[in-house]
């Protein structure tokens, strides 16, 4: 599966999947596959980036994608630093370019960020020396979630051309959404979308998506279904009348799993709502592969801090 | 091969790698008396198909298969600030635990030694075997760290800038052979 990848990487960082060719996504995966196998030795480290510094600035609060990137870092020997929100400079009133340019001057190789705002990582990449890895900005890209979405999909489909590809929520407000589309439709699949319409934007076909208005029909012959989180805490509680409806027509059980395809798996980006857009039954069900996704998660993000920790042409 | 490197001399054709490569399965046996807590483990690329004929020498000889490995040694290198842009993750494969066990790292050509050393490196990251043996198909000098190779299959004084070039049919799709390789005059 490796051998034929004639793509190298080049970039400096990683902001967006819009912006990568189906050549480098396979190149991300096939690489993580490479990593996966680091974390089942007993010594689950490797020397690769000894002396290089990653910095985590979480402007937003994360706890599985923080943790993630801790140990990604951690396994290939990175030293990395953390800064959150609540009780950094930020909260004092400095600007973004400010913070960042402080850090700047200790030099990190590599900065991973999540900000509320569309485009902050991209500020970021164009006023810094260090690689930026965009851990998910306002509504806009997650890239590495939807990495490790097709990393897990391959793993169990043994590819991501041709399949039916559900998913279901809050379409609106999600990064993960858009993120998932760009990969998707890049690699061949077909991507369905379903949600409330006060969830769903003006538009959203011209990605490249089906819209469809209910859960049944969304779920129809699909090969994986992923299922959003309705953020309870911010805008996802405007846009519906209650919980109760919301998991009656866009809730996913058991019974509503009936028209998928027979070897469908279940995906979630965390942290679900159960009872919300998911029961338990299937949270917890022999489709469900939403823990798979977070094991994923290391591999993925040890092969995107690996690419982009090379030495790049102008320097080299 | 790259377009401005030319073929200067062959080494070693089909015939006599086979020799050698058998001639280096009977040392193997005889240094360990035996091949009972054996481990042939290749590093990628072209460890990997030298560790799998000597391995099929053994079982010849011997009477019973001896467990294959694969390394790749990658995450270990030792200039990977240096190269651009990174290189593939091929991963690494083991058939058991290292520990208690006499390993035969396997590669093709011995040259610098960086690449001994970064897979030493990577083996103890697995457990301890009790020893660690190495087995090359070419020797070739210029070592710049103190390695040296237990199996030799054949010793070749060559120039800092020559290429050795070693084939087999399963990475190359040729007819085994090593040749030493020219830089074109530019």
């Amino acid at each position: 599966m490796t051998a034929a990848s004639p793509v190298r990487w080049t970039r400096e960082d990683l902001l967006g999947i819009a912006e990568l060719s189906p050549g480098e996504i396979e190149l991300v995966l096939d690489t993580a596959e490479s990593f996966r196998e680091v974390g089942e030795r007993p010594i689950k480290k490797v020397p690769t980036l000894r002396g290089k510094t990653v910095v985590n600035l979480f402007f937003e609060s994360s706890t599985r994608t923080r943790s993630s990137f801790e140990i990604a870092e951690k396994r290939l020997s990175a030293d990395n630093l953390n800064f959150t929100a609540s009780g950094s400079a930020l909260a004092k009133g400095e600007s973004l370019v400010d913070t960042a340019l402080n850090l700047q001057a200790m030099a990190p190789d590599l900065i991973v960020i999540r900000h509320a705002h569309a485009g902050a990582p991209h500020l970021l990449a164009r006023k810094l020396k260090a690689g930026v890895i965009n851990a998910g900005d306002g509504a806009h890209e997650h890239p590495t979630q939807a990495l490790l979405d097709a990393y897990t999909i391959r793993r169990h489909k043994g590819r991501l051309a041709g399949l039916k590809v559900a998913i279901v929520g809050d379409i609106e407000h999600s990064r993960v959404v858009r993120s998932n589309i760009h990969l998707l439709t890049k690699m061949g699949a077909r991507v369905t979308v379903a949600g409330p319409r006060t969830m769903m934007p003006v538009g959203i076909e011209r990605l490249g998506v089906e819209v469809a208005h209910t859960l049944a029909e969304a779920v129809r012959g699909a090969d994986v279904i992923m299922m959003l989180r309705i953020q309870l805490e911010r805008q996802g509680r405007m846009a519906i009348p209650s919980i109760k409806e919301y998991f009656e027509l866009f809730g996913l059980t058991s019974a509503r799993l009936a028209g998928a395809a027979d070897d469908v798996i279940i995906m979630h980006p965390g942290p679900m709502n159960r009872g919300v857009e998911i029961a338990s039954e299937v949270a917890d069900g022999p489709y469900s592969v939403i823990l798979e996704q977070v094991t994923h998660g290391v591999s993925v993000r040890m092969a995107v801090l690996y690419l982009l920790s090379g030495v790049h042409e102008e320097t080299a | 091969m790259a377009p401005d490197l030319t073929p200067k001399t062959t080494i070693l054709d089909a015939e006599q790698m086979a020799r050698a490569i058998r001639r280096m399965a009977g040392e193997i046996s005889e240094r360990n008396r035996g091949v009972s807590d054996l481990m042939l483990v290749g590093i990628r690329t072209r460890g990997v198909p030298l560790a799998e004929a000597i391995e099929a020498e053994i079982e010849r000889m011997e009477g019973h298969a001896v467990p294959l490995g694969a390394l790749d040694i990658t995450l270990y290198r030792d200039d990977l600030s240096m190269v651009a842009p990174q290189p593939l993750v091929k991963g690494t494969h083991l058939p058991g635990p290292l520990d208690g066990r006499v390993v035969v790292l396997c590669d093709d050509v011995l040259f610098t030694g960086r690449t001994v050393r970064a897979a030493l490196d990577h083996l103890v990251d697995y457990g301890r075997p009790r020893s660690v043996q190495l087995a090359v198909l070419i020797d070739r000098g210029h070592r710049e760290l103190p390695i040296q190779a237990d199996f030799v299959g054949k010793t070749v004084p060559t120039a800092r800038d020559e290429l050795i070039e070693v084939c087999f049919p399963q990475t190359d799709g040729t007819e085994q052979q090593v040749r030493i390789l020219e830089r074109a005059a530019r």
